[in-house]
């Protein structure tokens, strides 16, 4: 049993669940992820670099999860902007990795030391082109452990980054946890090529669309080429339309194949709820506090916390039944995740919105008002 | 320092062994960014949580300064699993500066207790009924002859007034938290903390007062 925080819980989740390559540069409030993977990673047999910035960081992360090493880096706002052309790269050159941002109030340096919701848009579409991206969201130190390890294994098995979207509030809280017994973790792999001596290598050849590409890591025998250009098969650069098209569609495509796995939704009282409470990360806990005093004073309200919150799960939304009035989106931000529920409602409920940007948690009492005016 | 004199310290205290009975105790031990505060809450939390068993959750609010600023650090004590992380009504606040007393002090909750450090704080509102007052920090320095202990002094006295955790706990949390080379002068300090409020005859019950 340890009661540690939650920046502590990812980065012994991150060893837990096999990475053993950090590469990064420390920045408030994700400071301590490093701290103790630089401690941790050497005595695993893995290697910790700190780099001379962000940008170096995740070039660097990328570097080893080509050569075969599960690899994660974190970050803050301001770092997690400089990384955004990587992630790009990351994602059309399907390099499993992990970036951990905790988020701080913004925008620029913005508040250091304050917690904010407010890159939720930016991890969907921080970099440019259309790309598939996950996104999970963690409210407790548990969460944030078992989330660390998912966003590896969806990372290895999927081959695309992962990023792990916490805030000031979840990496500082200090909660009790209990480490899941060695060998207790399921732990998935990058599939991986066999050699086949009468065949050329194709390292993005794939079976179905939805099918993960075999690709081979550095130095294990196959001689193959990775370019942030739009690829052929055998990852040379190629401009027809047809194979542009046929590559867009397939780093989709085994994201939205799989959607309903990827997507970790927590459901609660939602049976008779008319009010239901729409949030993810820290703010799930308001949620949560206040569905707990409305039941207990007979108003029936409900919440939905996104663990995934991209892509984003609208089945959840498909799935609310009729007594379903309104929905209140709540987030420490000007309002994001609200656009996309306005759009999976498809007009069934009314949407409103609790928004904070003042570096303070949203209080169940500023939720509990919007919701009395419903 | 005097061992003889901190021996003499660590010898009595008749307490009640039960803790506090309270759904929800929201503690905030507030001061300046260096004055350990966050340790300080660290150390009741796991005292909390991992020692009495209970359900507990910390978290921390500070200034971007390397050091200095106003700091602190909120803990929720519960029988029952915690939601909301943070306060939302103070029952108890530690204030360790004039700053800290001046930006959180309006946090405390009416009936709540507001703990004071008087070696820095001189203007308390006369709005706040429940306050207990005492030097810690010259405590710290005149017993223990070290002011970095002046936070679990005053810990020990907000455990001591409160009985948010059992002392068993604290102080089992205290040897596990601090810094090896200096367990023995916290493990003191704690003591001192619940001299400090033995000596004064001074009494608050949570549980009247709501």
């Amino acid at each position: 049993m340890k009661f540690i925080q939650g920046n502590v819980a990812c980065a012994e989740a991150a060893v837990a669940a096999g990475v053993r390559f950090f590469a990064g540069y420390p920045i408030t409030p994700s400071s301590e992820i490093a701290e103790v993977l630089s401690r941790k990673l050497p005595r695993v047999g893995g290697k910790f670099l700190q780099m001379e910035d962000e940008i170096a960081g995740i070039g660097a992360i990328l570097g080893a999860s080509l050569a075969g090493k599960k690899v994660l880096t974190a970050t803050s706002g301001p770092g997690f902007s400089l990384k955004q052309e990587l992630l790009g790269f990351a994602a059309l050159c399907e390099i499993p990795c992990v970036i951990v941002n905790v988020q701080r109030g913004g925008p620029s340096t913005g508040l250091p030391t304050s917690p904010a919701q407010s890159d939720v848009m930016q991890a969907r579409w921080g970099t440019h082109g259309d790309h598939p991206i996950i996104v999970l969201s963690p409210s407790s130190v548990k969460e944030t452990y078992d989330l660390t390890v998912r966003a590896v294994n969806l990372s290895e098995s999927l081959r695309t980054p992962v990023i792990l979207l916490t805030d000031e509030i979840v990496g500082h809280m200090y909660e009790r946890i209990e480490f899941p017994k060695k060998g207790a973790l399921k732990l998935t792999e990058r599939p991986k090529p066999e050699k086949d001596p009468n065949k050329k290598y194709l390292p993005f050849d794939t079976d179905s669309p939805a099918d993960i590409p075999r690709i081979a890591n550095f130095g294990e025998g196959f001689r193959f080429h990775v370019t942030g250009l739009v690829h052929d098969l055998d990852g040379f650069p190629v401009n027809v339309p047809d194979k542009n098209e046929a590559l867009l569609f397939r780093l989709h495509e085994k994201i939205n194949a799989r959607r309903k796995d990827i997507c970790m939704v927590d459901r609660h009282r939602l049976e008779d709820a008319s009010v239901v409470l729409c949030s993810y990360g820290a703010t799930s806990r308001s949620c949560d506090q206040v569905v707990k005093e409305a039941r207990a004073k007979g108003v029936k309200v409900g919440s939905i916390g996104l663990k995934t919150v991209w892509p984003f799960p609208d089945f959840v939304f498909d799935e609310l039944g009729k007594n379903v009035e309104t929905v209140i989106v709540c987030e420490m931000n000007m309002g994001q995740i609200v656009r996309e529920v306005e759009r999976a409602a498809k007009g069934r409920f009314k949407i409103e919105g609790v928004n904070s940007v003042r570096g303070t948690m949203l209080t169940p009492m500023e939720i509990f008002e919007k919701v009395k005016k419903c | 320092m005097n061992i003889l004199k901190l021996l003499k310290i660590r010898k009595k205290s008749k307490e009640l062994a039960s803790t506090y009975v309270f759904s929800r105790l929201e503690v905030t031990l507030s001061g300046s960014g260096g004055q350990g505060m966050i340790l300080a809450g660290k150390i009741l939390a796991e005292a909390a949580a991992i020692f009495d068993g209970k359900e507990a959750v910390m978290t921390q609010s500070y200034g971007p300064e390397a050091r200095g600023g106003a700091s602190k650090a909120e803990i929720i004590i519960s029988d029952g699993k915690i939601d909301y992380p943070k306060s939302m009504r103070v029952n108890v606040l530690l204030v360790m500066t004039q700053e800290a007393m001046d930006k959180y002090g309006k946090l405390l909750d009416p009936n709540g207790l507001l703990v004071v450090d008087e070696t820095f704080v001189k203007d308390i509102p006369s709005n706040i009924k429940n306050v207990f007052k005492s030097p810690f920090s010259k405590m710290a320095m005149k017993i223990l002859d070290a002011t970095i202990v002046a936070n679990v002094i005053a810990l020990g006295a907000v455990v001591a007034l409160t009985k948010a955790v059992s002392r068993e706990s604290l102080i089992k949390s205290v040897l596990r938290r601090v810094p090896k080379k200096v367990v023995v002068l916290d493990r003191m300090a704690v003591d001192a903390g619940y001299k400090i409020v033995d000596d004064s005859g001074f009494k608050w019950s949570c549980n009247e007062n709501t």
